[in-house]
């Protein structure tokens, strides 16, 4: 969208590492400090889209396609559910994660991970979806007006 | 807040609109962070002051940035709203003040929470052991939400693409150029 300003450009290639780290940290951090797989994937998705916004969209689709994205959306909730059934195979009821570890409390809190990890792909996906849904009919709503232009 | 608000609503300017609200969104995780929710606050910070701005953002672009002039009176909206907003501040009335101790909230389960989320689940937040571990059959639900979402996007975006390409003067895909 905003391809020429190089102020932007720089001040954006700077703060995507530090956005992405701290998503990661929000992620990891959220057993013991403010946060989780919810807040992580919006910060992570929200890294994206600034790039996406300041290189335009398809240099983000470059980095995350979309195929990537549809694949996403659904692995998250399965990796959700299957926890929930992996703890229902090893004799416990679903979503009950203490049987996951060696004994309830790190079972417990192996569980609460991986479902971290599933609310963030999810989460992280679906907010990339809906974005490339806006940017990319604004991309065309300009391409066409440049069309129209040109006639 | 107050002023953000009053201000959203005299604005004509869609623009301005979407901004204030993102100010508006700010002040509500501060006001988060001031009821010590902090991941309350961080969630309001990322998606209503974050993700929502930039995807208003995006639907300006798409639109006009004017907003179109009224062609009927806002009477029976703001009636609508004035009593759904007293019914609200007449439930209010009724809660316990914030922070009791024997408020039912802080009697029924939180209690156990507190004593035994950190040695049950390892975790020493406890907002997160009980969104992922005690709860954890709401949050499913919540993804499943948010995956339910992601789905139709896409969807809806596919059937987009579709007609635009039927029509004769699109024949050659904009987003070929793009690249």
């Amino acid at each position: 969208m905003m391809r020429d300003t190089i102020i932007l450009r720089v001040v954006a290639k700077l703060l995507l590492p530090a956005i992405l780290i701290f998503a990661l940290y929000v992620q990891f951090h959220g057993d013991y400090g403010p946060g989780g797989g919810f807040q992580a994937g919006v910060a992570a998705a929200a890294g994206i889209i600034l790039y996406g916004m300041i290189f335009g969209i398809p240099a983000a689709k470059h980095v995350i396609p979309t195929t990537v994205i549809q694949v996403m959306i659904p692995l998250g909730v399965l990796i959700f559910a299957g926890t929930g059934v992996a703890g229902l195979l090893l004799g416990e009821n679903y979503l009950n994660y203490s049987p996951l570890g060696s004994h309830p409390e790190s079972g417990q809190h192996l569980g609460i991970l991986i479902v971290e990890a599933g609310v963030f792909i999810t989460v992280a996906s679906t907010m990339l979806a809906i974005f490339y849904g806006f940017g990319g009919l604004a991309d065309e709503a300009d391409a066409e007006q440049a069309q129209e232009g040109e006639e | 807040m107050v002023v953000t608000v009053i201000g959203i609503i005299r604005a004509h300017n869609l623009f301005a609109v979407v901004m204030l609200g993102s100010v508006y969104s700010f002040l509500m995780a501060t006001v988060m962070v001031i009821l010590d929710a902090v991941d309350v606050s961080m969630t309001e910070a990322a998606v209503g002051a974050g993700m929502s701005t930039v995807l208003l953002l995006a639907v300006l672009h798409l639109t006009r940035t004017r907003e179109a002039p009224l062609r009927h009176t806002p009477i029976i909206p703001m009636i609508v709203c004035l009593m759904t907003g007293g019914a609200l501040v007449f439930g209010t009335l009724d809660l316990p003040p914030f922070g009791e101790a024997n408020a039912p909230q802080n009697q029924h389960v939180a209690p156990y929470y507190i004593e035994n989320a950190e040695h049950e689940t390892g975790s020493p937040n406890i907002v997160t052991a009980v969104l992922a571990s005690y709860r954890g059959y709401d949050t499913l639900g919540e993804v499943t939400v948010i995956f339910t979402a992601g789905i139709g996007v896409l969807i809806l975006l596919a059937s987009g693409r579709g007609r635009r390409r039927e029509t004769p003067d699109a024949e050659q895909d904009p987003k070929d150029d793009a690249v």
